[in-house]
């Protein structure tokens, strides 16, 4: 695993000295993807869904970390094509670009298959600063300048509540191997009360420094704000694979290293989850920016998908465990596959000179592109939850996992709430449908990123006729653990 | 015998609508319409052998397909109907080919995407009538919401967008909280989604009426019952007539046809806890509303309103719990279907010539237009209850239901024949006779044989209804029976 790895290194390195000839790095890049893909492919045929780890046990692979990355390989993969366009308009298709990028995937990978807390911080930070150079890249707009100050304070200061909890625990347990941590963790807390305390103490910094890298309530301030600044390319890019390797870091710290303290952080995440799905909807009605709109609605589906990792554990009991996490991690797919569409439109209809960001830009997308605005409307109705797409079964799986622990009222709640989301979705709709076009603009081109978008949004009207596959694939990726 | 005849039913209207799609733009649009008749046609066709080859004797499901669908939630593609819902597969289908011919030349823009919406709707509806398994009929309820969204956003009125965001999200509001319900049945259950088995699941009263609120929710939303009715006049208003038409005649049935599938015999002893509720609910839509329709100034809120009242009149005939209550409000959602259907689509033939909707507009109609007059004429006295149409049957066997429970419940319910006599009557005197009121009304052209062939079929069908509706009662008698011996037994 850490060979391909380090083929996807290896390789960026030679990327580097194209750094003129555009069109072929870019392709190149494209071939790299390719390649990891079959070589993940290939080990998993060749494993057998039996489980690895080496490194002296920092890194672990198995399936679920396979599935993770081929996941990771499709979203990055697509994000470059869905981009190529625009970021040729903008000059900003450099080596730099693809080099960050492929480095940031790295960092997912490493987290995908992260089994100790060094590793797992070690991915989390090269995903992060590849991604804070990326908002940067942009050096001239001053937006793109003041997001990426921003996310790099918050996240730098995240990730130092990471590392002072994850020490916290390793100072209760005397060890940074996640299987260790569990075993003497769980043993621990059910002895003495101080060292209880400690443990709990270091769970909530790790649980913090988890919240902003998910971006959910209340640590959630950054993410509109980069979301927003970053150009859209940029912002295609963290609203995707991160959210991946924030689902890996999140399964990968509680469920794998702190079971024995489930009931703990399953009441943190209660509070975290209610309040992104509360702060993220209601405040995304309030916004004209389309990319802001949708940073809201990242948060809110992040709380979302949190509860699906809330519910695996019932009173000591994990028979719904699989489901559960099987529930998050198709909820996690799905957006990103989501994700990828919506803020692929915006690309496609950004053009030489015009950033399509505001909601007022959708206008009359009917008029315009007929194919384009219905895959929008697949999307927003995907994201919205609207039977028969594939976001509906993301919730269904994930409120059904909710109501198989008995927490009715929690679930509920996300439905509420997703009615809200509905709101701001149909307001895309309605625009792009009911209202005249503002200014004249010529259909968007873009060959391939077109027939690529109309796989992704056809995908997701797949998915929700046909949503078995997926989700067992989630189930199977999950019982791995 | 074993063509999967529902399957046919739901995607055969679906395919079309893609295909119309795929005929391109306006300038194919003599192609896309016929292609969209076609379909609707054939949509139609395909669930006329679902009368014939139907065993009135059974109250078992019938025409049943059975595949696995999403095994990680035990969720079936489980089709079948019994002698209720299959009543409705057939009049939705009916409808459709209408609308299909109603819009034929009123809508000049983006033709393809307003029969695919259509077509589109037809073939989800008739899934939300034939689903048996919970997850299936939940999404089909909510795939109708964006048709529809569409319908009403696209070639509404004026103020259609505020109409069309209501309408979807009252609905939204209402079946998310059944999906909580669903799910939690289905861990009860012991993972089944499979209705006619929750039917058997035994369940406390508490629970049962948790679950009531759940479903009614939903249901409530839908039929619409007062108090959450509001969205109704608004959607009927900027709907095009095609809209209103199918939101009246077939929508409208869901909540109602959920009712019969769901909370009754799935909580049959919340239901009868509740029935107080639900009765009083009912008696609200049908005195108050009625009253707030006597008022109204405009001709397709009038209507709607009306159907509001009329629906009150089914879901009373549900909780009263009796043979003549049950039949009487399925005979009565056929023929609301028919009736309502019909007055909107004479709203839609004066809309066309006058652009206006204000009763004050008109008056006089018949001098101009007497065969159209007279059509009128003939709905407005089924909307109203005249014997020997559609309207009296249901309306008769509903407060027959009635006094067999309480004598005062259908002394009330039968203030509906007064007050809708009233209102409606009252409009057509308004709109249709007396002298002719402008110059607008004496240039009226009367109707295209289009427009008559339309109202003609629906004529027939109404007075069919009326004289003879025996072959309506006799389908749904077993299923009828069946669900109440079921509601009688307590399943705690």
């Amino acid at each position: 695993m850490l060979l391909l790895a380090g083929a996807c290194a290896l390789m960026i390195v030679d990327l580097l000295s194209k750094d003129e000839r555009r069109r072929l790095s870019f392709w190149f890049a494209q071939a790299i993807l390719a390649l990891c893909f079959l070589a993940t492919l290939y080990v998993i045929a060749e494993s057998a869904g039996t489980r690895h780890v080496i490194f002296h046990g920092m890194f672990v692979s198995d399936l679920l970390s396979h599935v993770l990355k081929l996941f990771g390989y499709v979203a990055v993969s697509a994000a470059l094509v869905y981009s190529r366009q625009y970021l040729l308009d903008r000059g900003l298709l450099r080596g730099e670009f693809l080099t960050l990028l492929l480095f940031a995937l790295l960092g997912v990978m490493v987290m995908a298959s992260a089994n100790s807390f060094i590793t797992l911080y070690l991915g989390l930070e090269l995903l992060s600063l590849c991604l804070y150079a990326l908002v940067a890249l942009n050096r001239d707009a001053a937006a793109s300048t003041e997001a990426a100050m921003k996310y790099f304070v918050l996240g730098a200061l995240a990730s130092g509540l990471l590392l002072y909890g994850m020490s916290m625990i390793y100072g209760a347990t005397g060890s940074l191997l996640l299987p260790e941590v569990a075993a003497r963790a769980g043993a621990l807390a059910a002895g003495s009360e101080s060292a209880r305390t400690l443990l709990v103490f270091g769970l909530v910094f790790v649980v913090a420094g988890l919240a902003f890298k998910l971006g959910v309530v209340p640590f959630h301030m950054w993410i509109p704000d980069v979301y927003q600044g970053a150009s859209t390319a940029v912002t295609l890019v963290i609203g995707t694979a991160p959210k991946i390797a924030a689902f890996a870091m999140a399964l990968r710290l509680l469920v794998n290293g702190l079971p024995g303290l489930a009931v703990d952080w399953q009441q943190m995440l209660i509070v975290l989850a209610v309040l992104s799905m509360a702060i993220g909807n209601i405040t995304a009605i309030a916004q004209s920016n389309l990319k802001r709109m949708l940073a809201y609605s990242t948060i809110a589906h992040m709380g979302f998908m949190l509860l699906g990792l809330l519910s695996g554990v019932v009173g000591g009991n994990d028979l719904n465990a699989v489901d559960a996490y099987g529930a998050a991690m198709f909820y996690t797919t799905v957006y990103v596959l989501m994700s990828l569409g919506a803020f692929g439109v915006l690309l496609l209809a950004s053009r030489q000179g015009f950033e399509c960001e505001q909601l007022e830009d959708m206008k009359g997308m009917n008029r315009r592109d007929p194919w384009v605005a219905f895959l929008m409307l697949l999307m927003m109705f995907s994201l919205a939850g609207v039977p028969p797409l594939a976001g509906f079964y993301a919730k269904f799986a994930v409120i059904s996992a909710v109501v198989q622990a008995g927490q009715i009222w929690l679930a509920v709640a996300a439905v509420v709430f997703s009615l809200v989301g509905a709101f701001y979705y149909l307001r895309v709709v309605k625009l792009m449908y009911f209202d005249d076009p503002a200014a004249d603009l010529a259909p968007a081109g873009g060959g391939g990123a077109r027939v690529l978008l109309s796989v992704n949004g056809l995908a997701l009207l797949a998915i929700g006729i046909l949503p078995q596959g997926l989700m067992e694939l989630c189930q199977v990726a999950i019982r791995s653990l | 015998m074993n063509a999967p005849l529902l399957s046919l039913a739901i995607w055969l209207p679906i395919g079309t609508a893609l295909l119309v799609l795929a005929a391109g733009g306006d300038r194919r649009a003599p192609l896309q319409r016929w292609l969209a008749l076609a379909g609707a046609l054939a949509g139609f066709l395909v669930t006329l052998p679902l009368y014939a080859g139907f065993d009135a004797a059974s109250a078992q499901m019938q025409f049943v397909e059975l595949a696995p669908w999403i095994a990680q939630f035990n969720v079936n593609y489980h089709l079948g109907v019994d002698g209720i819902s299959v009543l409705f597969v057939i009049l939705n289908s009916f409808i459709t080919v209408l609308v299909v011919i109603a819009g034929w030349s009123v809508i000049g823009t983006r033709v393809g995407q307003y029969y695919a919406s259509f077509l589109m709707l037809s073939g989800v509806m008739n899934g939300v009538f034939s689903a048996l398994d919970a997850v299936l009929f939940y999404v089909f309820f909510e795939a109708t919401l964006i048709p529809m969204f569409i319908i009403i956003g696209v070639w509404g009125g004026p103020n259609r967008v505020y109409a069309a965001v209501k309408f979807f999200l009252y609905t939204l509001a209402g079946s998310l909280l059944m999906l909580v319900a669903l799910l939690y049945l289905y861990g009860k259950s012991g993972n089944s989604f499979a209705v006619l088995d929750w039917h058997k699941l035994p369940l406390s009263l508490t629970a049962q009426q948790w679950l009531f609120f759940g479903f009614l929710l939903a249901f409530a939303v839908k039929v619409p019952m007062w108090p959450v009715h509001t969205w109704l006049p608004d959607a009927h208003v900027e709907a095009p007539t095609g809209g209103s038409v199918v939101l009246a005649a077939i929508m409208l049935k869901l909540g109602a046809y959920g009712f019969i599938r769901f909370s009754l015999p799935i909580l049959p002893d919340a239901s009868r806890e509740l029935a107080w509720l639900m009765i009083g609910l009912s008696l609200i839509a049908v005195v108050y509303i009625g009253l707030v329709a006597l008022v109204q100034t405009d001709l397709k809120k009038l209507i709607a309103y009306s159907s509001v009242a009329h629906m009150g009149f089914v879901t009373l005939g549900f909780f009263v719990f009796n043979a003549w209550g049950v039949e009487g409000a399925l005979v009565q959602m056929i023929s609301h279907g028919f009736v309502s259907a019909a007055l909107f689509l004479c709203v839609g033939v004066l809309y066309d010539r006058m652009h206006t909707r204000i009763i004050a507009d008109y008056g006089g109609v018949v001098n101009t237009m007497p065969r159209f007059a007279s059509l009128m004429m003939l709905f407005a006295m089924a909307n109203c209850g005249l014997p020997a149409t559609s309207g009296f049957v249901g309306e008769f066997m509903v407060i027959l239901g009635a006094m067999q429970a309480n004598f005062w419940l259908a002394f009330a319910a039968a203030t509906t024949l007064v007050f809708g006599a009233a209102y409606t009557l009252w409009m057509v005197k308004r709109v249709v006779f007396g002298a002719v009121a402008n110059d607008h009304v004496a240039a009226l052209k009367d109707l295209e044989p289009r427009e008559l062939v339309v109202l003609g079929l629906l004529a027939a069908a109404v007075l069919a209804m009326g004289v003879y509706p025996l072959p309506l009662t006799e389908v749904m008698h077993a299923s009828v029976d069946e669900l109440l011996r079921h509601v009688a037994q307590p399943k705690l």
